[in-house]
């Protein structure tokens, strides 16, 4: 059975010019110990549809679905507090900026034993034994010392470490990271690449990769959803992705990469790519 | 061809000064980087944050002095702790910001964003200046239309177009480009590129391309320089330095690099098997 099923999911969202559709009717599967990434552009649902499937979209988007279930349980229909138990637990988010998703006004020490408390319910000593491990795990130097040290005195990709750690706490059955590595060194992007993936292996976690990096989906994915202005455009598995992509503007996006240019101009994605849903 | 740019052992010192119970440090952000650049070519900075990118950046286009070490432009020795400068000067470099969406003033209207580099250093008449903004425009992919209207009404590889625009407002010969298009999205990113190599052809700029983002620097680059903690680590044709990394640094950074072709996948896929 699939971890994360999505069927058909619809997310509009209300603006004074009338409903914006942002997701328009995309389906996916996640499987226990895989690794999907969802690749597409600013502005083509990728972040969207995971937030809605957490149940974290602002009340002003409309979320629809013919199937929305983690676990074969309905995530859907289920009431607000049901969902805070699984979400943050079962299901936990990694997002972009490390910086701005940690609260400054609290020690990361305070932030991590949190989650602990509240999903875990462990006592004082037990909570910071285990962020000690949980320090030790996504690779932080003098764990016991940092755990008393506020987001401002770390580097981005310590915040990042520490995001991660608060992320896995709870062994969740699914992670899913949203452009993790975007506002990182490549060095420190290549680190926490490795750190990801090590831990998805050991804990045969579903992993959600939502990038615009076709370089990570290449060190990353085991499958790859398109997405393209709220559609799928292409669902595949890596390597056929990369070598031999069916739809038109996964071929555009591949052509597009500085690595693969061949003249001295880059084809820009317009040019080779006619959006013939937009006229719908 | 004639050397537009030329860097001899430059060096800047950040002084932070001590308190009551801090001691006074001093931060060596720059240690002694000498470089030269051609007319119409690129050269591409590369290193990590905190390196002295940016603080090279901010020498070159003359807003910081460096602590000591020589910058000639145009075979000129230029030297702004003195205070010698001149709009002349000041027009002959330029640059162009990473993020688009915070390097233009929201209330400002793109006609008047681009009319202020001329206002500031020019004696250019009005009607002039409005027929130079209105040139620019085309020249960048823009239209006359878009001359009214505000920085929000744009994407952002359109407000990079309207940054590339004011900077070359003032025909200068060198231009500083810190991380471009490293906020863009891919396709929009292989569009400011092709912009960016279009105006060089046509109007012989000179670029200082800075990045972190080895796949755009391999297509872009005539010259790359590799920097780390304040030193310049590798320095050479594009060619050189990609065929054949000598410095740890350098070949650490390509090793982090993604790849994305097929046989990088296959390599990858082969290896997770194994292991499972």
């Amino acid at each position: 059975m699939a971890l994360l099923e999505i069927e058909n999911l619809v997310v509009e969202f209300q603006t004074a010019s009338g409903p914006f559709r942002a997701v328009n009717g995309v389906s996916m599967k996640v499987h226990e110990g895989e690794v999907l990434a969802i690749v597409g552009e600013s502005g083509s649902g990728k972040s969207v549809s995971m937030l809605a499937a957490m149940g974290l979209l602002p009340w002003t988007a409309k979320v629809t679905a013919d199937k929305l279930t983690f676990n074969g349980r309905d995530l859907l229909g289920m009431s607000a507090n049901e969902r805070r138990k699984i979400v943050g637990k079962d299901i936990a988010m990694i997002f972009q900026e490390p910086i701005a998703s940690l609260n400054p006004c609290f020690t990361v020490g305070f932030q991590i034993e949190e989650v602990l408390r509240v999903h875990m319910g462990l006592d004082k000593a037990a909570r910071r034994k285990r962020a000690i491990e949980l320090f030790e795990a996504v690779g932080i130097p003098d764990p016991a010392e940092r755990l008393g040290h506020y987001p401002h005195q770390m580097s981005g990709g310590q915040c990042q470490r520490v995001m991660i750690a608060i992320a896995i706490a709870c062994n969740p059955k699914l992670l899913i990271a949203d452009e993790p590595t975007t506002a990182l060194d490549v060095t420190i992007q290549k680190q926490i690449l490795d750190l990801l993936m090590k831990l998805q292996a050991e804990h045969r976690m579903g992993l959600i990769m939502i990038t615009h990096n076709m370089g990570v989906v290449a060190e990353t994915a085991d499958r790859v959803v398109v997405q393209y202005k709220g559609r799928k455009m292409e669902e595949a598995d890596v390597l056929t992705l990369f070598e031999n992509p069916k739809s038109n503007y996964t071929r555009a996006l591949l052509a597009a990469l500085p690595d693969n240019a061949t003249g001295d101009r880059l084809p820009t994605i317009s040019e080779l790519f006619v959006d013939e849903g937009a006229a719908q | 061809m004639s050397v537009i740019l030329e860097a001899r052992n430059l060096v800047r010192d950040y002084h932070i000064p001590g308190g009551l119970l801090k001691k006074a440090k001093t931060v060596h952000a720059l240690k002694g980087v000498s470089f030269s650049v051609e007319q119409g070519k690129t050269l591409a900075i590369v290193g990590e944050s905190g390196c002295g990118k940016s603080t090279l950046g901010r020498i070159l286009t003359l807003i910081d002095p460096a602590t000591s070490g020589e910058l000639l432009i145009e075979g000129k020795k230029i030297d702004i702790a003195k205070g010698d400068m001149t709009p002349e000067m000041r027009r002959k470099v330029q640059i162009v910001f990473q993020n688009p969406y915070g390097s233009l003033n929201p209330r400002q209207k793109i006609g008047d964003i681009l009319m202020e580099p001329l206002v500031i250093n020019t004696d250019t008449p009005a009607d002039e200046r409005r027929d130079r903004a209105m040139t620019m425009l085309k020249k960048v992919g823009l239209t006359e239309l878009h001359f009214n209207r505000y920085p929000h009404m744009f994407s952002g590889g359109q407000r990079q177009r309207i940054a590339i625009a004011r900077a070359l407002m003032l025909n200068p010969k060198l231009l500083v480009l810190d991380e471009p298009v490293s906020a863009l999205d891919l396709s929009v990113q292989a569009q400011v590129l092709n912009l960016l190599a279009d105006l060089q052809d046509e109007l012989k700029l000179t670029y200082v391309f800075i990045s972190h983002d080895l796949s755009v620097v391999r297509y872009i680059a005539d010259d790359v320089m590799v920097m780390y903690f304040g030193e310049a680590v590798e320095y050479g044709s594009r060619d050189e330095v990609f065929a054949d990394p000598k410095h740890s640094y350098t070949k650490t950074l390509f090793a982090a690099t993604p790849r994305a072709d097929v046989e990088s996948i296959k390599a990858r896929l082969a290896k997770k098997k194994q292991a499972a």
